[in-house]
């Protein structure tokens, strides 16, 4: 069975419809990605999944249960975690402390725990910052932890997004636009760490991309989404080949022209 | 001329000067305080000292050693000399603490809080109303009481109220903190302002159809909880009476025993805003204030930790409202205005929102700059106004300076020109907010 089955969801905003009737499966422990033009409703169906939005219609299982309904902070909890767009970090909190916030369901401390500095409390923060620290540095990250997250340059402040994704030990990693903003090499570096995560971690990546390069090289299997819907699905090979994406990628004249 | 004050500071931070300094200005300072009870720049020095034992680099048992000193033989001994320094003391404590509650709120959760002195006026009345003769007055009208009315508990109950009054007030928090949830910034003040006047007018207006607060004329006399029994009192008063040069009376006894109550509170008021802050809660707080979107998408349930954000936050005050209650032994709604939650909010963001240490030197050098500077500026001004002095060059005589000129009168001004001032060139506060550095394992390999 899928990890992650979308049937049917709709989301309107008032008289638009942003995400149109999307059924759309994520396989375990594969590289999805869903790609279209600007304004395609990529993002909106991302939070929709995600629990920031709520479908007017449909259905979402993760792992067989239904997300409808559920706030993000319970999504993130059954293992789903994500990455922003316009990257949001906690800009003036330390890049550890970051990775931290995003464990912030796998840590156990009470308010007792935490105002008397019980054992449990310091062992568990101890465990905690090494597995920061960890993860830190397999995003490729080092000597940064104590940095405010806001000094960081544009790539480093990417990957500790990702490190703080993952530090909620998510099964399914979504990825808004992860190397929107990168340069060739920043690119080819990212692809690399996706790639890993998915192989070493295990974690299923479901990635929505702009950059075609990006999109052919790391995707198993591309969902292609145009005015809120969902107009073609495949491998790379046959998305290229497809004359609707073509279509709603060049425009319909470009694309007759070049036949 | 800025390089030169930070190169004079590292300076004076190095090898065994800052001892010297710290020594120095506590000798100078209490010197000075014992000598002219009544000058303000002795006792400015005398508060110098904790303020360089913060910020010099001095071995940590050290700087505990004269910070004891300080607090537990210095500050009381000089205080009963003059018993306005410890009322001093006193009103930095109850504010320090109140400023470390709305920090709480405001500097590390982002809920902008305007009505904040509501939770101080919950734990003031609930003390004020069972530790006063109140309850046997609910049926008469106010001013009116009738003779022989009786105390309703025993003052040995205070200690039980200052842990109700916690509680109640974050149960008061939470009350407040629901409905608001939905609400960022602007909005959110409007509705917390409203609910502080709210609070207010409830204590204003509840003499009726029952007396619960007596109205406009407020609760007295409230008890005070007991001074430690004579085996004790008795060695200390002997021990004092040369030292302080007359026999300390029960009233400076009872400004000692607030001053220590106090400190104790503050204290603990700021163990739990320290433990809070370095927690997985205190981080949720502040991602919640970072972005609320990118927080509750990592997992951090917002309802949960932003009632919580309230609910600690008002119990500082709560706290405190019942320790002033016993300290006035009167309480009335005026002290609970709108004005009071913008003096908290000026001393949060004059020491530094989100700043522990911050709020507490911000709290001490506003409740300083009120109850002292400016009162003694207003002593000076009618002074002047009494003499035959003239201002040369414009030849104008100080006695026809309009009486209207008092500068104590001015506290909204000056709450008024910190902000701003503070908004403009300072916006994270003399001392701003850092987050805790952690040891970097990765360098020592």
């Amino acid at each position: 069975m899928a990890l992650l089955q979308t049937t049917n969801v709709v989301k309107r905003f008032g008289g638009l419809v942003a995400v149109n009737k999307i059924t759309f499966s994520v396989d375990e422990g594969r590289i999805v990605s869903i790609i279209g033009p600007n304004g395609a409703g990529k993002t909106t169906f991302f939070n929709s999944l995600t629990g920031i939005y709520r479908p007017e219609e449909g259905e979402i299982l993760f792992k067989g249960n239904s997300l409808i309904g559920l706030r993000p902070d319970q999504v993130s909890a059954r293992g789903m975690s994500r990455t922003f767009q316009n990257i949001r970090l906690f800009g003036s909190m330390t890049v550890i402390e970051n990775i931290l916030v995003g464990m912030h369901n796998q840590l156990h401390q009470s308010a007792i725990d935490t105002l008397f500095r019980s054992k449990k409390f310091h062992e568990e923060e101890k465990e905690a910052e090494a597995k920061a620290r960890a993860l830190m540095e397999y995003v490729g990250l080092k000597n940064v932890g104590n940095e405010l997250a806001r000094n960081l340059p544009y790539g480093g402040q990417r990957r500790i997004e990702i490190a703080r994704a993952l530090a909620a030990n998510p099964t399914l990693l979504l990825l808004d636009e992860p190397t929107a903003g990168m340069n060739p090499n920043e690119t080819a570096d990212a692809i690399k760490l996706f790639r890993r995560i998915r192989d070493e971690k295990g974690v299923t990546i479901l990635l929505i991309e702009h950059d075609m390069r990006v999109v052919m090289g790391i995707s198993e299997h591309i969902s292609v989404m145009d005015y809120g819907e969902k107009i073609a699905e495949g491998s790379p090979a046959e998305i290229r080949k497809n004359q609707r994406v073509i279509e709603a990628y060049l425009g319909r004249e470009a694309a007759s022209a070049k036949d | 001329m800025k390089t030169f004050f930070t190169e004079l500071f590292k300076k004076a931070n190095t090898g065994f000067w800052p001892i010297v300094i710290v020594l120095g200005i506590l000798i100078v300072g209490s010197i000075g305080v014992y000598q002219s009870p009544r000058s303000l720049s002795a006792f400015l020095t005398l508060m110098l000292c904790p303020m360089m034992l913060y910020f010099l680099k001095i071995n940590m048992k050290v700087k505990i050693f004269i910070g004891l000193l300080l607090i537990i033989v210095i500050l009381p001994v000089l205080g009963i000399r003059n018993i306005f320094y410890l009322e001093v003391i006193f009103q930095m404590a109850v504010f320090a603490a109140l400023a470390l509650g709305l920090n709480i709120v405001i500097g590390m959760a982002g809920l902008l809080d305007l009505g904040y002195v509501a939770f101080y006026a919950v734990g003031a009345y609930a003390w004020a109303i069972f530790g006063s003769k109140q309850l046997s007055l609910l049926n008469s009208v106010p001013g009116a009481a009738p003779a022989g009315a009786e105390f309703s508990l025993a003052p040995t109950y205070f200690w039980l109220f200052l842990f109700l009054g916690v509680g109640l007030a974050a149960i008061t928090g939470i009350l407040l903190g629901l409905p608001v949830l939905r609400l960022r910034g602007d909005y959110l003040a409007i509705v917390t302002l409203g609910f502080g006047e709210v609070i207010r007018v409830l204590a204003l207006n509840l003499d009726k159809p029952i007396n619960l607060t007596n109205g406009p004329q407020g609760i007295t006399p409230i008890q005070r909880p007991p001074l430690p029994p004579e085996f004790i009192m008795g060695p200390i008063r002997n021990l004092l009476t040369p030292i302080v040069g007359h026999v300390p009376t029960e009233a400076e006894f009872y400004n000692v025993f607030f001053y220590f109550l106090a400190l104790i509170i503050i204290m603990i008021a700021i163990l739990v805003a320290t433990r809070l802050e370095d927690s997985r809660i205190g981080r949720a707080w502040t991602a919640i204030r970072e972005d609320e979107t990118a927080a509750i998408a990592m997992g951090i349930p917002l309802v949960k930790m932003k009632l919580a954000a309230f609910a600690a936050g008002a119990s500082f005050a709560g706290g405190m409202g019942v320790l002033y209650a016993a300290n006035r032994t009167f309480v009335s709604p005026e002290t609970f205005s709108f004005l009071q939650s913008i003096g908290v909010l000026t001393m949060v963001i004059l020491g530094g929102l989100g700043s522990i240490p911050g709020v507490i030197f911000g709290a001490s050098a506003v409740v300083i700059l009120n109850i002292q500077v400016l009162q003694n500026f207003s002593l000076y001004l009618s002074a002047l106004r009494q003499s035959d002095a003239v201002i040369p060059i414009i030849n104008f005589e100080w006695k026809n300076l309009s009486n209207q000129l008092d500068p104590a009168k001015y506290q909204k001004l000056v709450f008024g020109i910190i902000l701003v001032v503070m908004m403009i060139f300072r916006p994270s506060g003399l001392i701003p907010a850092e987050r805790r550095k952690r040891e970097l394992v990765e360098d020592k390999e």
